[in-house]
This record gives structure tokens, sequence and C-alpha cells, in this order.
């Protein structure tokens, strides 16, 4: 276990070295840079302002230099935002979008569960219908339709819940179930699919025959077998969700970091861009750790260890 | 069977909820005719507590005047500082931070006497924050954007590119109270300049003391009506009344809050449930499907301002290296029915580089749709190049909805009035941008907006082929003298004409098609009064008040 802990580590500090090399140079090579704007400023003044962030270098070097700042964490400053660095822009930013993102999971986990669990076992019946369409219609109906729609009922029509901005708990119930509808229907089809077929197979039979009632047979039984996709697909939905999501955020003005992801590339701001991606990248490399540690707790069948691929 | 079933059912929830979609749309739309007089009809309460909520639309990129280039920050250095000049009620530059102002015959020297004024933490201002916060801004260590606005003053453009030494910059406190600003040439529009931010001064101690001093709103300092009581950011930045300021009897507003939504169609939610006062232009915009319905129902307010829309020809490149062809495109625009049926806000055709608030020449150089001169034009043009056919055209804009619409509107007319195919084609910004500077283009879209109220803004930018915001390739040396005349004209009315004739050069030789100068539209509350936006756009809370 240690062994291969160690071994998984190290993979995921190859694939944070490669994602970093080919996001720099990705980032370099696309025309039109930080200072590029629609009020032309003297050649002098571009050099200052080149001189003053360091990219006056040549991009070798840069490379380096960001090497090195990403080992010891600091970020360096942005451009768009003269007075923060990258640090303080992650900082304020992903404590926020975390917060939605855990609520919004706790959401989709719960509310995807549910639905999936009873569309099985009332299949082809009226139960099974309702949570399938909605399920579709969280599928396909896009965030920012989804989010207007609430804004418009609870918030201006009803008055429940204030239309934005990120105050009190209240501000945050629009855009967790604005966000979870997502990953809470894809859940919900997910549990759903698997749960008729472990339903269907001999050892529930052996339950049901034993006379174990329905809920038992359900809950140790057959909900652990139905969970392991589920599970992998938490993984990158949790990275995902917790660093943040540009719509939503933008239509409840929650000050997160899915904007970062999106602007920071229309701004040609550096630093922001390496910042984000790296933070993103880490957040998802261990999420896909813990999800492979999460499989061997639900399903004790597997073993971690790499024992069996050599 | 079943499935079938299944399908039609879902597929007609979705269907459902599309619809319901789009009628909520209409109705949010719909609902300030009927929204819009509820406020008012509530009963005013004995005095009105002296609060504005605003939305800001996105997080200030700074709250340092030095280093401000953009309209949110300059929103809020405005309320947090006082230049030496503050654009007053009528438009026009008064003494502010300044007592009084002497200028000397040649237009060359200005010196100010300073008001008795106090910095929000206590401390005097005094002559030396400006000379510091002027000499700030231009060393290249600085790094600020903006430092060009100052190259007015003297050896300011040698010392910001490191060719001279600070301390020979033209600007001297002789003591506590009295600043001598000495300039480069005779500038009468001098006074407009030091209403503009980059002219703001900041406490030296302060600054010097912690370089991010202005990052948050405990160690922000400013001497302006306003000092910020707390900053959020991206959420929230609430500005109250500083009672150190030396105007403080004109301020009638005890507190701002700002919000920072981004979303326009949020923004005009919460305007229409109350939850703000103000949405639209100057810090954001209206929704552009929102704007028919507003317009009818009488709410919003449409303002000119500095800045002009219009489309840059590369004079390098066939066909456009012809100037007749450069006048048959540019006259053959239907600029009124493009405003009326495309923009609908009000905008105002363009006949002229110059707009209106610094006006040169009033009806402009040619007529709106012109089509018979257009056509004329361009068979002579063609002619003299000695062509049958044009070679293929390409109209280039950045990736936005707003400017596709214009140039489909644009590449309709052309094709109607003058027979002619031209392809579109959409960049993203940045790559646009450096398109439009290396001059990859054949026409090719842009704006600009006044930074302060002369026409010398507009028509700078034409002087030098490599001028940074040329872009055309085009050079006129008569042009560019009257321009250098226009620098050492004392006599205003004769400096207005030497740029009446500059303009009429430009328009003679048509490097660009002006398409129409921009306007500003917003909705507000009834009892907002006082709210100050200017010819350029900028937004003063200074004489704001709640009714």
């Amino acid at each position: 276990m240690i062994r291969y802990l160690g071994k998984r580590i190290l993979f995921m500090i190859i694939s944070l070295f490669l994602i970093i090399t080919v996001t720099f140079f990705l980032m370099h090579s696309i025309p039109g840079g930080p200072f590029t704007s629609e009020k032309n400023v003297p050649d002098e003044i571009k050099k200052s302002l080149e001189a003053y962030y360091g990219i006056d270098k040549p991009i070798g070097e840069q490379y380096v230099d960001y090497l090195k700042r990403v080992i010891t964490w600091d970020l360096g400053p942005s451009f768009s935002e003269k007075s923060s660095t990258v640090n303080d822009v992650i900082n304020r930013g992903f404590p926020v979008s975390a917060h939605l993102g855990l609520q919004a999971i706790a959401i989709a986990i719960t509310g995807g569960i549910t639905l999936g669990v009873i569309a099985a076992l009332r299949h082809n019946k009226w139960q099974d219908y309702s949570a399938m369409v909605i399920a579709v219609l969280g599928l396909s109906v896009p965030s920012f339709i989804l989010a207007a729609f609430y804004q418009y009922f609870f918030a201006i029509k009803w008055g429940l819940f204030p239309i934005a901005k990120w105050e009190t708990f209240e501000h945050t119930v629009l855009p967790s179930f604005a966000l979870s509808a997502l990953p809470m229907a894809f859940i919900a089809r997910l549990t759903r699919s698997n749960m008729i077929e472990v339903l269907a197979q001999d050892y529930i039979k052996t339950a049901k025959a034993k006379g174990l009632n329905t809920i038992v047979i359900t809950v140790k039984h057959a909900v652990r077998n139905a969970l392991l996709p589920v599970i992998t697909y938490l993984g990158p939905l949790t990275a995902g969700i917790l660093t943040g999501t540009f719509v939503i955020e933008r239509i409840f003005g929650v000050p997160g970091l899915g904007r970062e992801f999106v602007l920071s590339i229309t701004n040609r701001d550096y630093t922001v861009i390496m910042g984000t991606t790296v933070f993103y990248s880490i957040i998802l490399i261990v999420m896909v750790l813990l999800v492979d540690i999460a499989y061997t707790i639900v399903d004790p069948r597997i073993k971690l260890s790499d024992a069996g691929k050599e | 069977m079943k499935k079938n079933v299944f399908v039609l059912m879902s597929s007609l929830v979705v269907l459902g909820t599309a619809l319901a979609g789009c009628g909520g749309g209409q109705q949010a739309a719909e609902k300030p005719a009927a929204g819009g007089e509820q406020p008012a009809a509530t009963p005013a309460a004995e005095a009105k507590p002296q609060v504005l909520k605003l939305n800001l639309h996105s997080e200030p990129p700074t709250a340092d005047p030095g280093l401000a280039e953009d309209t949110t920050s300059g929103a809020i250095v405005r309320a947090t500082f006082d230049g030496l000049t503050r654009t007053d009620e009528s438009g026009h530059p008064a003494n502010s931070a300044a007592e009084s102002v002497e200028v000397s015959d040649d237009l060359m020297t200005y010196t100010f006497k300073l008001r008795d004024a106090k910095w929000s933490n206590g401390d005097p201002v005094t002559a030396k924050d400006f000379e510091f916060a002027w000499k700030r801004v231009l060393d290249p260590k600085t790094a600020a954007n903006y430092a060009y606005q100052l190259y007015y003053i003297k050896n300011a453009e040698k010392a910001n590119k490191g060719e001279a030494k600070l301390d020979d910059v033209g600007v001297k406190a002789l003591d506590d109270k009295t600043l001598q600003v000495t300039l480069e040439n005779p500038t009468p529009f001098f006074l407009e300049l030091t209403s503009f931010y980059t002219y703001y001064p900041v406490n030296q101690k302060v600054v010097t003391a912690d370089p991010k001093w202005a990052a948050e709103a405990k160690t922000h300092v400013g001497n302006g009506p306003f000092k910020m009581e707390s900053w959020e950011h991206k959420n929230k930045l609430v500005l109250v009344k500083n009672e150190n300021y030396w105007d403080k009897d004109v301020v009638k507003l005890e507190k701002i809050e700002f919000s920072m939504v981004e979303d326009e169609n949020t923004e005009l939610s919460m305007y229409e449930n109350g939850e703000i006062d103000w949405a639209g232009a100057p810090l954001s915009a209206l929704p552009t499907d929102a704007i028919p319905a507003l317009k009818d129902s009488g709410k919003m307010t449409t303002q000119p301002i500095a800045g002009t829309y219009w489309y840059k020809f590369n004079v390098e490149k066939a066909p456009f290296n012809n100037v007749k062809i450069r006048k048959a495109f540019t006259y053959s625009i239907d600029r009124q029915s493009l405003i009326d049926n495309i923009l609908q806000t009000g905008q105002l055709p363009a006949t002229g580089a110059v707009p209106p608030s610094m006006e040169l020449k009033s009806g402009g150089y040619f007529k709106d749709n012109d089509l018979e001169t257009a056509k004329k034009l361009l068979e002579e043009g063609m002619k003299e190049e000695g062509l049958t056919k044009l070679p293929p055209i390409t109209l280039s804009y950045n990736t936005s909805e707003g400017h596709k619409k214009i140039a489909e509107a644009i590449q309709d007319q052309w094709k109607k009035n003058l027979g002619i195919e031209v392809k579109l084609e959409n960049k993203e910004w940045k790559v646009y941008l450096e398109d439009l500077h290396e001059g990859n283009f054949q026409i090719g879209r842009m704006g600009w907006l006044g930074d302060f109220n002369d026409p010398i803004n507009f028509l700078e930018l034409y002087k030098d082929k490599e001028g940074g915001n040329n872009d055309t390739n085009w050079e006129n040396p008569k042009f560019k003298e009257l321009l250098n005349q226009s620098a050492l004209e004392k006599d205003p009315e004769k400096r207005k004409k030497i740029l009446a004739d500059a303009e009429a050069i430009l328009m003679e030789d048509m490097p660009i098609a002006p398409i129409y100068f921009y306007t500003n539209s917003w909705v507000k509350k009834d009892e907002v009064k006082g709210v100050k936006v200017d010819g350029l756009g900028h937004v003063d809370y200074k004489w704001a008040y709640v009714e």
C-alpha cells in the first residue's frame, strides 16, 4: 500500500510537470500578450511593463523561473488585477467556489442516488419515468437557462431567495441548486442503470429468497455495488466543481475562482492562466487518487498494490 | 410502445420548459413598464437614508490613481480622490484641491495654490504629494500604463523613457501649498487634464511605507469626497462619506454600496427587484435584448459620450490604396438606418472623426447614405486603378454579437448599394488587435473613447504612420504639420480652426470610415439625483443624493 502510494505520488508529480510545460508553451504561442490593447502605449512603457513582470527575458528562462515559482508556491503578480498576486486570487476565490461546490455536490449525490435507486426499484413504472425525465432535463437544459429560470421564479416572482450576490446562506441556495443539476442527473442515470443490472443478479435473488426485506437488500447489497461507477465519476466532478464554474458564478455574482479560468485567457493574464491551471491540476490529480482509495472501502475485493501489474 | 410514450413525454416536457423560459423572458422585459411606477408610489419617508446601492460590474483592477486605466477603477478613484481640478456639474474643470491657478502668458507654466485639505487619515494634503504622485507615475519602475497622460509636462516623456532624470520633470512643490508645473508646449486644455485621475495626488507617507496600500480598504488613503470602508474582493465595496474632505458640506450621500455582478441580465433583474438603484452605463451595460422594451417604457436615459466607432481602411492594400474607393465605401453606409434598426440606443451618425462634445465642424464632412456620389466615386476609382472588378474584400471585427450585427448590416448595404460582395471575418480580441496593429487587414472595426475633452485626442491617432494606434498606414505631411501647429497655438479660436482644417484633411483622404458616435444608456430609480456622468462617460458621485 505504502509503496503503491509512493509510486502514485511520483507519477502525480510527473504529470503535473507535463501539464505545466504544455500549458506554458501553448499559452505563449497564442497571438497577443497581456499588454496588447485597444489603446496602444508607447514602446518604452511597454518595455518597462514587460521588465516589471519579467516577460522580457527569453522564454526558456521564464519557463525555468516559473517552475521555481510553482515549487515555492509563489505564483507571481496578476497582470490584469494590478494590486493582487495570483496567490491572492486563488486564496480569495477558492474558498467561495469550494463552499458552493460542496453544497452542490451534496445535493447532487443525495438527489442523484435517491432518484436513481427509486427509478431502478420501480423500473418501467411511472416513478422510473418521472425520475428519468428530471434527469434528462438536468442533462439537456444548459445551466445558464436553468439559472435564469430559478432567478425568475424563486427570486423575482416569489421573492424566496435573493437574485444574486454572495453574502448569507440564502444567497448560496439558488446557485447550489443550479450547479448541482447536471451532476445530479448524471449520477441518477448512472445509479439507475447499475442498480438495474445489480438487481438482476443471483445474489440479490438469494437475498430475496432468504426473506430479507427490500430496504436491507437495497441499502446493504445492491447500492454498494451500484455505486462504483458513481465514485469514478465523482473524482473529476469534485475537482471541476470545487474550482468553480464560470457561467453560474457570473449569473449569480459569486466571487469564485471559475471566472479566472475563462477571463485570464481572454486577458492573456499569463500568471493567472498558469496559476489556475496548476491549481486545478493538483486538485484533479489528488481527487483521482482519492477515488482509487475509495474503491477499496466500497468494494473490499479491490486491493491497491502494484504487484498484479508487474 | 412504452418507449415511444416515454420519448414523447420527455420531449413534451423539454419543449414545455423551453417555452416557459421564453415566456419568462418576455415578462421580465416588460416588467419595468409596470413595475417602474412602484418605487415612486411608496410613501416617501421624511428623510430617505442617503445610501446608494450600485453595481460596479467587476472587481476594480486597482484603486491606485497612478495605475488606474479603466472605467471601473476610474469610478472608485474619482470618488475617493480629488485632483487639482474636478469636472463640475456643468462639465467644466473647476478648482478643487487647488484654490487658485495662475497661468503664465505663454501657457507654459501653471502655478497652483492648494487649499487646506486633509487626507482621509488626517495628514495634510501638500504640494509635495502631487509632485511625488506624478513622478511616481513617470518612474519606469512603477510600470504605469497611463504614464503617457503626463507627457504634456516638461521632460515627462524623456523621464518615462529613461532619457532624463525624474528630477528634471517640470513639476515642483515650491512650498507645502504651492505647486509649479512647467509644460513641454502651451497646452490650453491642461486644466481638463488635471481633473483626470492619472493627475491625482497620492499620500507620499502612505505609499512609501506600504507599496500595497491600494489593495485593501484598511490601508487605502484618499483625499476625495468618499473613503473606502470595506472591500471584499470581487464581491462588495463600500464607500462612506469622508469627513476630512474639504468640500464635505456639499456631499450629501452617506454611503455607496457597490456590488460586483458581471452578468447584465442579473443586474437588470436586481434593479427591477429594487436591490440596486441603477443599471446599465457607465459602469456596466444594459442587456441588448432588453433595450427596446426599456426604451419604450420611457425609463431609459441615453446620453452621448465622447467616442467614435469607425472602420479603418488599410491604405496600403488594394483596393483601399485608392482614395475614391475608400470614399465610395464610406459614403454608401446608411448610418441612420443602422442606428434605428440595429443599434437602437440613440447613437448619433458620425460624418466626422471628432465626437459632438468637442466638435470642430457641425454637420460633419459628408452626407450620410450618399449613394449617388458613392457610385460615381467607385466607378472613377476603379478606372484610375485600371480595375474592372474589385479584388476580394474582407471586413474584420473582433468576436462579439454587437460588432457582428453591425458588420452584417453594413455588408448588406454595400451589396445593395454598390453591388460589392464583402466577406466577414471575426477573431478573438487580442488576436484581432495584434493583426490590426500589424496591418493584416483590409477593413477593420475599432472604437476610440476620449480621455479628455479635446479634439486632439482623436486626431493625434493618425498623426504618424507608425503611431501605435493609427493602424491604417496613412500619413499626410500637411495633417501632421497642422497638428504640430495646433500644439503651439495659444489662441483657442485659432487653434480650433487649425484642428478643423486637420480634420477636414483626414476626412478628405478618408483612411477611416466613421460610423457612429457612442452613447451611454442606463435606467435609474427616480429618487436618485445628482449622479453626474460627463461627456467622456466618467461618473462622479460627489453631488449625488437620494430624494
